[in-house]
């Protein structure tokens, strides 16, 4: 604890506010993703009254500079500014429920007080980018890979994962548990192994290796877009162990 | 907690039940209790043993009432083709008490919220939905409280309505009284900017 007294009282950062729940009368605990300190929870005290000044700035997918004291349970908001509001994910339903689940898809793989810059950077990029795609759902394809390849669970889509053997331009398949794909050789056997098709092996490969300006240019059929999304969902849900909640809204709207 | 008899301990563990109570706020209250007189004890005993019993939702607005229909759906003087819809019934008094609104009301319990996995089927949709149906209503107003859930709730029932050819309108954002400009945030701030009027 001798080291914490030496720490300043209040401190500045800026923040992307990914989720938050309403406290007593009219506070919200909100949970802030800094390049510094990475996932942090803090307090914003009275901010549901309408007088608030900090209340527009601690909105879901801002982003914005805060001022910090140190308390004893959660650090307390000061005050906030606005950097990027990304008005556009506000405005549109599509868009938000899509800025929702990147905002739950971080949380979900990053613990707290565990900095990480370049996944702080990401999930900016990927609100900068949803903004204005012209295809949200593969924008979402693309973060997911990013924020696999960071997390350090990127599939391997070159070799077979059993016997490192390049894979070969034929229906090979996917496994979760292995974390890649398997030739057919191998896939044949493993019970939870799924059939990946040339094509999606090839989108995903592209996606994979691609700068985002080229990646959103591609022009996908439906049912390519359909197994994309199926194999990248199941294997996120392997690996986090459940099921993300914000998936289910993107799909009730598809309806 | 020892040496404290059963009865008080019992009420002890049901107040530290309510949000916002730790053991320490409940042993007080329950010791309070204890002192208060007679009477008082009794009224508060049986109105929370009543509350459950004589709280009813209206089957027309969903709102918390005494009487289904409420006193406000089965009011004829008010608006039968304007509804109000809401996120909870402490809105609906709210909104009473500007004494300026004259129409119905939809109270939904709640607001869209993906991340905490609270969807459209946990709220009361499908109930004005049908309302619209068998009402002659001709103006949805929307008065979800302007933040993301609010907001993304309020999108979500004017893409349900709109193809019914009911108007659909949301309450006024901008600047509260009393604010202050220089606080105010940008999204805010260009709202207020796009929705001025002529004085």
């Amino acid at each position: 604890m001798r080291a914490n007294s030496h720490r300043e009282r209040v401190y500045r950062t800026r923040a992307i506010i990914l989720k938050r729940r309403e406290q007593g009368e009219a506070d919200r605990v909100i949970t802030i993703f800094t390049p510094e300190f990475g996932k942090r929870v803090i307090i914003a005290k009275g901010v549901r009254k309408p007088t608030s000044r900090k209340a527009g700035h601690l909105e879901p997918f801002t982003h914005a500079t805060l001022m910090l004291a140190r308390g004893k349970t959660w650090d307390i908001v000061t005050s906030a500014q606005t950097i990027s509001s990304f008005r556009a994910l506000r405005e549109d339903l599509d868009l938000t429920a899509y800025a929702y689940y990147f905002s739950e898809l971080l949380d979900a793989f990053v613990q707290e007080e565990d900095p990480h810059p370049e996944l702080y950077d990401l999930l900016l990029d990927a609100f900068h980018y949803l903004e204005q795609s012209p295809n949200p759902a593969l924008t979402a394809r693309w973060y997911e890979l990013s924020l696999l390849k960071l997390a350090g669970f990127s599939p391997q889509l070159f070799q077979c994962v059993r016997c490192g053997q390049h894979l070969q331009p034929e229906t090979n398949y996917f496994s979760l548990e292995h974390g890649g794909a398997l030739c057919p050789r191998h896939g044949e056997g493993e019970a939870e192994a799924q059939p990946l098709s040339l094509n999606a092996l090839k989108v995903l490969r592209y996606i994979q290796s691609q700068p985002y300006a080229h990646i959103i240019r591609l022009q996908l059929t439906p049912g390519t877009m359909r197994q994309l999304e199926k194999l990248l969902g199941d294997y996120l849900r392997f690996l986090l162990e459940r099921r993300l909640k914000s998936k289910t809204f993107i799909h009730l709207l598809r309806r | 907690m020892h040496g404290v008899a059963e009865p008080i301990q019992r009420l002890i563990d049901a107040l530290e039940r309510l949000p916002g109570i730790g053991p320490k706020s409940a042993s007080r209250l329950a010791f309070y209790i204890l002192r208060m007189p007679n009477d008082q004890v009794q009224d508060l005993a049986e109105a929370i043993a009543t509350l459950k019993e004589q709280i009813v939702y209206c089957n027309r607005c969903q709102n918390l009432s005494q009487t289904t229909p409420c006193a406000i759906c089965s009011d004829p003087s008010r608006d039968q083709h304007l509804v109000c819809v809401v996120e909870d019934p402490l809105d609906v008094v709210a909104i009473e008490r500007t004494g300026v609104y004259k129409g119905l009301y939809h109270v939904l319990h709640g607001a869209i919220n993906p991340v905490e996995g609270i969807g459209p089927e946990n709220l009361r949709v499908d109930a004005l939905l049908e309302r619209l149906e068998k009402e002659p209503i001709q103006e949805v107003l929307i008065a979800t409280n302007p933040n993301m859930e609010g907001e993304a709730t309020a999108m979500y029932l004017a893409r349900l309505i709109h193809p019914k050819g009911i108007r659909v309108t949301r309450l006024a954002r901008g600047l509260p009284v009393g604010g202050d400009l220089e606080y105010a945030d940008e999204v805010t701030l260009s709202r207020a900017l796009e929705g001025r009027r002529d004085i």
